[in-house]
């Protein structure tokens, strides 16, 4: 089948097979920071915004996103940068493979939830594993940045 | 200039989180074979027919393999110098199956859904036999799961594979029978740990090819690329010399990958097929055909007298290897050697052992490396103790604690020279306001906090063994190149061997760029595994830089025409100390590259007489829900002492990211098989890893000494890190519900049960 979609804001055309999962459609089209990290969607690691919301990409055909907008880390490189560089300085991407579905849903998180509690942020990404840094130093780096497009906003 | 002990980002830092594509399968290139695993779907059995017809019919299919096309050649897999302690016990593919998910067949077609369709279509017939699924009934079984006359062991262990050992041995000093019987207090217990998986979040991958010379190609995700050079030219019968092994960003390893679980079957389909060929493991192959912890039984006996002296420790350990000996000898090691060091006052001990076959998945190496299984062993036992003696359990230990000189018998006579073990119990307590929330509190809503402690050590790297080499070379304009066999896992080691390089050379650490391991370019380096990276590798790199500073002087003494004695390098610049000249490294390095005979290059090589022990003391906050026996855990305090941290925000993450694998293995991580050996904990859902929800509040300190055999006081980090948790939260519930769970992972259910029990 031919299915159009606007993949970080370039629309692309391709024929596939009906059982083509996103991720795999992305990861062809070059996106390769989608990761796979199990086959149960349990593991977040590739997460993608689809009109916007973040969702595992191993659980949608790509089918599904046709006619409609995808985006993965390559398409949002300046905040990838900006919420990186808290990660960075945390020291907590570690081994980075679940990097970019974990900071792509933090910036879904950020623009969806206003001045999240510490409950919050954990229950909005409690579907990003991790299994290098016990999670304590991502938040250390979710609650900076948080606070320092606080500080800009105001 | 200081990077050492300063929190710098990691070099590869900004390209991991903006997702550049530097992982195994982004770089494979597209027109790499499909290779996939045709897997046992019996525990143990003997193929007896393997019916192709079918399956290479399929379009796309390039080649099958079976156990008739492999060298006949045992090898082992297991990422350890040469000569390994593991027994070559395995071939590519054998005629013999051992456990579900043993390699039956090879398929490699141009495309996934075509390998796919072969294997539905691979017709193998098995004759099934009788397996040996728990571990307490293998040795000197009826059935043998390695009857093969080929079996050989390289160093002698204890194993024999007519009685289903791999190894067996024993250590010890005095006479702990009359010790423990002269003893006060005694406890005797058994505790139970399962085969934990390390759960890596890229799982195994490796891809191969041919080069312009003919030579094998191994890109792959490795924490030992020079042992995956040697294992696959044991398995392969072909020399070393024919093959190159690279190793890309890792996406995690935590010792899974210290075995070369994925790369013999990539490897041989490109020597057969002359293409290139990648494996990528789902995340069911990485949970039932890998390389998880050994699953073990460790009995203890612990006495003291009656102020709490702790006189005598016995462990005997039952080690499950499953299928192949991979790791088994080893591991099996620590599970004494260090844990019983922690109790220094300790006038007998005894430690044995049996490692033993059977038909589960092979283990290998996971992090804490058999010291975890016998931390939470004798640290439970302590705790039970304490128990009996009416004593705190933060003070038996702080009155039986190893301290600094105390000689070690149980640690290969090693005299410790840097212990903050004091200071880490010290802070911990007072992190945990240990004195007021010992034992339990209840909390008036049906729900019971308690608290619970352990404390532990682990090694820096293999004494003795463990090798590494490091080079670096003076460029253009005078950066430095820094090339190392080390394996960064995501671990930060190329980042941190460059900050001990930059204060050596008295460079900022962006003067130096780190080059990650390729077998024909790096100079040897053992692997990144047994703690071993910023121990001895980082002492390679304070020697290479001592090395290469006399050649920097040299040279700056030829080009100032003054005498070698009289200069001095300061990182910038050579000065003659008598004629107030001076030559920037700038104007040095660039004049090297024309007309000059003087390589600005150094390489040394070094290891270690001794393995100087990090350590950690633990402790746990829990909530029992004493109507369900629901466990929520509230807070753990995890304070560390590796020596110098050569980068403290990354020590940090490593303490906090061990911690969270270790509460994984104390609570959630459940391996449960079927009655026929099936390992039913073969995806996320069913073995359940910490997420964010389940780690409660985890607080890292660190309380450092000052070790000076290691650079700039370093010891190791890595593994110390996981073993706490087990014991420690054990004693938590415990405070709080007086249930005793001495078989991991401690979940509600079994609180529940014992809590009926106990009314």
């Amino acid at each position: 089948m031919v299915i159009k979609m606007w993949l970080n804001g370039k629309l692309i055309e391709d024929v596939i097979d009906a059982d083509t999962l996103l991720l795999d459609f992305v990861r062809k089209h070059g996106c390769y920071s989608v990761k796979r990290g199990c086959e149960t969607a349990n593991c977040g690691l590739c997460t993608v915004l689809l009109d916007e919301k973040p969702v595992l990409s191993c659980s949608v055909l790509a089918a599904r996103a046709a006619e409609r907008r995808v985006e993965t880390l390559e398409g949002v490189r300046e905040e990838a940068e900006e919420f990186g560089g808290f990660l960075a300085d945390q020291g907590a991407e570690q081994c980075g493979f679940c990097s970019p579905g974990f900071i792509i849903n933090v910036l879904a998180m950020s623009k969806e939830l206003e001045a999240p509690s510490e409950d919050e942020i954990k229950a909005y990404l409690s579907g990003n594993l991790c299994r290098c840094t016990g999670y304590m130093g991502q938040l250390r780096a979710i609650k900076s940045y948080l606070d320092q497009k606080k500080a800009v906003v105001s | 200039m200081n990077s050492v002990n300063s929190g710098i980002r990691k070099k590869d830092a900004m390209a991991l989180v903006t997702g550049q594509p530097v992982y195994t399968d982004d770089i494979a290139p597209p027109e790499c074979l499909v290779v996939k695993v045709v897997r046992s779907p019996y525990a143990h059995a003997l193929i007896e027919e393997i019916d192709q017809t079918a399956a290479l019919k399929v379009p796309g299919i390039v080649c099958i393999l079976t156990y008739e096309d492999v060298p006949d050649q045992r090898y082992t897999t297991a990422g350890q110098a040469y000569p390994e302690f593991s027994p070559y016990d395995r071939l590519i593919l054998d005629q013999r199956m051992r456990f579900i998910g043993d390699a039956a067949a090879i398929i490699a077609g141009e495309s996934e859904k075509a390998v796919d369709r072969a294997m539905k279509l691979l017709k193998i017939a098995y004759r099934v036999l009788e397996p040996i699924l728990d571990l307490r009934q293998a040795k000197d079984s009826d059935i043998v799961i390695h009857p093969e006359d080929d079996w050989r062991a390289l160093v002698e262990v204890g194993g024999d594979p007519k009685r289903n050992l791999v190894a067996s041995s024993m250590d010890a000093m005095g006479d702990v029978d009359a010790a423990l019987a002269a003893c006060d207090f005694t406890v005797e217990r058994t505790y139970r740990t399962k085969a934990n998986q390390q759960a890596m979040m890229e799982t195994f991958r490796t891809y191969t090819y041919l080069d312009a010379f003919g030579r094998l190609n191994v890109v792959s995700s490795t924490q030992v690329p020079f042992h995956v050079r040697r294992i696959l030219s044991n398995g392969l019968d072909i020399p070393k010399s024919r093959i190159r092994v690279i190793k890309p960003r890792m996406g995690g390893g935590f010792g899974a990958k210290q075995t070369a679980v994925s790369e013999p079957y990539p490897a041989i389909v490109t020597l057969k097929t002359g293409r290139p060929a990648k494996i990528v493991y789902t995340r069911e192959e990485s949970q039932i055909a890998s390389s998880p912890r050994h699953e073990m039984e460790v009995k203890v006996r612990v006495g003291a007298d009656k102020q709490g002296v702790i006189r005598a420790i016995d462990m005997h350990a039952l080690s499950n290897a499953g299928a192949f000996g991979d790791h088994g000898p080893t591991t099996v090691g620590l599970t004494g050697h260090k844990t019983i060091p922690l109790y220094a006052r300790a006038e007998a001990f005894r430690f044995s052992y049996d490692v033993v076959y059977t038909n589960h998945m092979a283990a290998g190496a996971y992090r804490g490396y058999g010291a975890t299984q016998g931390v939470f062993a004798l640290e439970s036992a302590v705790n039970e103790l304490a128990d009996q003696l009416g004593m705190d359990p933060a003070a038996i230990r702080e009155l039986n604690m190893l301290r600094s000189g105390d000689v070690m018998p149980a640690y290969y006579g090693e005299t410790l020279n840097s212990c903050a073990l004091d200071k880490c119990m010290a802070t911990a307590k007072k992190m945990m306001d240990w004195d007021e929330k010992f034992p339990a509190r209840d909390m008036g809503n049906g729900k019971v906090r308690g608290v619970g402690v352990a404390m532990n050590m682990q090694g820096s790297g293999i004494s003795h063994v463990d090798t590494a080499a490091i080079s670096i070379k003076v460029n253009d304009d005078g950066f430095y190149s820094l090339m190392t066999g080390a394996a960064d896992m995501g671990t930060g080691c190329d980042t941190t061997l460059a900050q001990i390089a930059a204060d050596c050379l008295g460079c900022d650490v962006d003067n130096i760029i780190v080059h990650g391991v390729d077998t024909d370019i790096s100079p040897y380096d053992t692997g990144s595994y047994a703690s071993s990276t910023a121990y001895v590798t980082g002492m390679a790199v304070v020697k290479t830089c001592e090395s290469l500073i006399e050649r920097i002087r040299k040279e700056g003494a030829g080009a100032l025409d003054c005498g070698y004695e009289e200069t001095e390098f300061d990182g910038s610049r050579v000065s003659c100390l008598k004629e107030q000249k001076s030559i920037t490294l700038k104007n040095l390095a660039n004049q090297a590259m024309c007309g000059n005979e003087t390589a600005l290059f150094a390489t040394e090589s070094h290891y270690s007489p001794i393995s100087p022990p990090p350590f950690m003391v633990g402790m746990a906050e829990v909530e029992v829900d004493m109507e369900t026996g629901q466990i929520e855990l509230i807070d753990y305090v995890g304070v560390v002492d590796c020596g110098t941290p050569i980068n403290p925000n990354l020590c940090k993450v490593q303490a906090e990211g061990g911690l969270a694998q270790g509460i994984g293995m104390a609570l959630y991580e459940d391996i449960v098989y079927s009655e026929k050996g099936k390992n039913y904990s073969n995806s996320f859902m069913q073995y359940k890893i910490p997420t964010r929800l389940d780690v409660g509040n985890i607080r890292v300190e660190l309380e450092s000494s000052y070790e000076e055999s290691g650079p700039f006081g370093a010891k190791s980090i890595g593994e110390v890190v996981i073993s706490t948790p087990p014991p420690a939260i054990a004693a938590a519930i415990y405070n709080a519900t007086q249930v005793r769970i001495r078989e991991l992972p401690i979940t509600g259910e079994k609180v529940f049960l014992g809590m009926k029990e106990n009314e």
